[in-house]
């Protein structure tokens, strides 16, 4: 693994979904995008754009049909613990424990299991959830089974964590403690972090770059840094014209892909 | 906030609406077996009063108190073991009541054994079928081509097979529930959630980690439920087993009934089958809740409506 070398870098990146058939659609085009080891980006686009098939991809669960992607260097051909995937859904393992859930990568690997324990208690002290050890997901609110999923992924020590709407599902009060909550993880566990959203909020809360996708086929429509220090105030001018300027370049992707599925139901 | 304090948080929410102190589970029970009685009890007191009142022939339709009634006269038919043989009178052998228990539990044994080997089997050749490329291009037509077949089709073939015995109806329980359940195990493992199957490769499981740890306990709920919607299925198909290849059986008694024009043993032979599928139905949803403590019980959503 070659350390100076970007977290995840996408060279022309395509993908086209049940390619070759009569139902082949074209999710990406020509992505072109470096992560910095240590970075937040977020991916903003009306949905449907394919910037969770992206995430898939970087992930290792998808082959691209184009272009090259590389981890750290290395082509990414494989799911691996080291960029970890969190989902919107819940994706806890309903019988498990929530410990057995959270050690369950090293389990896997073959980890005796005391060591499992003790590795899955400091990983859930960390998202603040060390007294649930032993409850089952069910027992859980929304919020405190994404923070387990949370945990989930930082007991495999990942270098890169992708994050696919994870806070969708949740309330607003939530969702914004859940905000603060990740980027206390992030500094602590110097991952980069490559964020899925259709929330522009949200985006201007978190994020060191926001990635503005346009509507079918995903390609990236412009790269926006988000220069506010952090602890970011939310309400600053600043953040104000941040919002506005992506609210504007949001506006005609997701025009354009109403406009698709207008003509798509009037074909029909 | 803590944990502790959050849920009491939502109990109290949830406990609210209803005000009623939560009952233990044996006041449960009771109630269940309760509301059971009352509607076995309609049921009886209709027939009872069709018959008190002319309409129910007594020797076409005899009511539960006449059938029921005389439970030494009926246990007598159940030792149909002894009656093949020759040389032997009628009132040796074991007595009514043993002849009645012996007879249940042969029947019970033979749908047991015929289930469990059907639903591990079954479980095994499903996960094969998704497992291995090969072994679905090889099984999964013929398996589809056979699960429509009646169990009735076999009948003759467990007898060609397995002659006379406990042979022929445990392979009749196993057949009729065999190819069905092989199928609904692949439905179930296609329908796993499909981050469960993310999580599982992101973190590096192998295929058959993925299988062992994941996919298989995932279908577990679902293979649970297909299974006490055939034991109802096994309990009919030994019926007929019993009353064409076995010696002795509840379907023979069923069998010997009809030969000598007797309703009242066939209503009695009814009633223990009802029972006993009753209990087997009980019996097997402990068995769920046991096993699969994680699955929060359905029931409740449609009440109050």
């Amino acid at each position: 693994m070659d350390s100076s070398a970007p977290a995840v870098r996408c060279r022309s990146v395509g993908k086209i979904w049940a390619a070759g058939t009569e139902n082949a659609h074209e999710a990406l085009k020509a992505i072109d995008l470096d992560i910095a080891a240590g970075e937040f980006v977020m991916l903003l686009g009306p949905s449907g754009c394919g910037k969770s098939t992206l995430l898939y991809l970087i992930a290792g669960l998808e082959r691209a049909t184009s272009g090259s992607l590389t981890a750290f260097g290395e082509p990414v051909t494989d799911p691996s613990p080291e960029r970890s995937l969190i989902f919107q859904e819940t994706s806890l393992f309903p019988w498990l424990t929530i410990w057995q859930n959270v050690s369950f990568g090293l389990r896997i690997k073959g980890t005796p299991p005391a060591e499992q324990k003790a590795v899955a208690h400091r990983a859930l002290q960390r998202v603040g959830l060390a007294a649930a050890m032993d409850k089952r997901p069910f027992e859980l609110s929304g919020g405190m089974r994404q923070r387990v999923a949370v945990a989930r992924a930082l007991a495999m020590r990942p270098k890169v964590l992708l994050m696919d709407e994870p806070f969708a599902a949740l309330d607003v009060q939530t969702r914004a403690k859940m905000q603060g909550f990740l980027l206390d993880v992030w500094r602590d566990s110097g991952a980069s972090i490559l964020f899925v959203t259709h929330h522009i909020d949200e985006a201007v809360a978190l994020a060191d770059r926001v990635v503005v996708f346009t509507a079918r086929p995903g390609r990236i429509k412009e790269i926006v840094p988000i220069d506010v220090p952090r602890p970011r105030d939310l309400f600053s001018p600043e953040s104000e014209k941040l919002r506005l300027a992506l609210t504007d370049l949001l506006r005609d992707e997701v025009d354009r892909a109403f406009a698709e599925q207008e003509g798509l139901t009037s074909a029909a | 906030m803590t944990i502790s304090s959050n849920a009491r948080a939502v109990e109290t929410a949830v406990a609210a609406p209803n005000e009623r102190p939560p009952r233990t589970p044996l006041v449960e029970g009771v109630i269940r077996l309760g509301w059971s009685l009352v509607s076995v009890g309609l049921f009886v007191g209709i027939w009872e009063l069709c018959w008190y009142v002319g309409i129910a022939d007594p020797r076409l339709l005899p009511p539960p108190h006449i059938f029921i009634g005389d439970f030494a006269q009926q246990a007598k038919f159940f030792n149909t073991a002894q009656r093949w043989a020759i040389g032997v009178n009628a009132s040796a052998g074991p007595t009514p009541f043993e002849a009645v228990a012996i007879t249940i539990a042969s029947s019970a044994m033979r749908v047991f054994i015929g289930l469990a080997l059907a639903s591990v089997m079954a479980l095994v050749l499903g996960v094969a079928i998704r497992y291995y490329w090969l072994i679905e291009k090889l099984t999964l037509p013929t398996v589809t081509l056979l699960a429509p077949v009646s169990p009735m089709a076999w009948l003759p073939l467990a007898i060609f097979l397995f002659g006379i015995g406990n042979g022929p109806a445990i392979f009749m329980v196993f057949i009729a529930l065999f190819f069905i359940m092989v199928l609904s195990t692949i439905a179930q493992i296609d329908t796993v959630n499909r981050n469960f199957i993310h999580v599982a490769r992101t973190m590096g499981a192998t295929k058959r980690q993925l299988y062992m740890l994941v996919i298989i306990p995932a279908i577990l709920p679902g293979l649970l439920m297909v299974l006490r919607m055939n034991l109802f299925g096994a309990w009919m198909v030994v019926l007929v087993a019993e009353a064409t290849g076995v010696g002795y059986g509840l379907g023979q008694v069923i069998m010997l009934a009809r030969n000598t024009f007797n309703p009242s043993l066939v209503f009695f032979t009814i009633a223990v089958i009802g029972l006993l599928g009753f209990l087997c139905d009980g019996a097997l949803r402990l068995v769920q809740k046991r096993l699969l403590y994680w699955v929060p019980d359905p029931k409740g959503l449609l009440h109050g409506l």
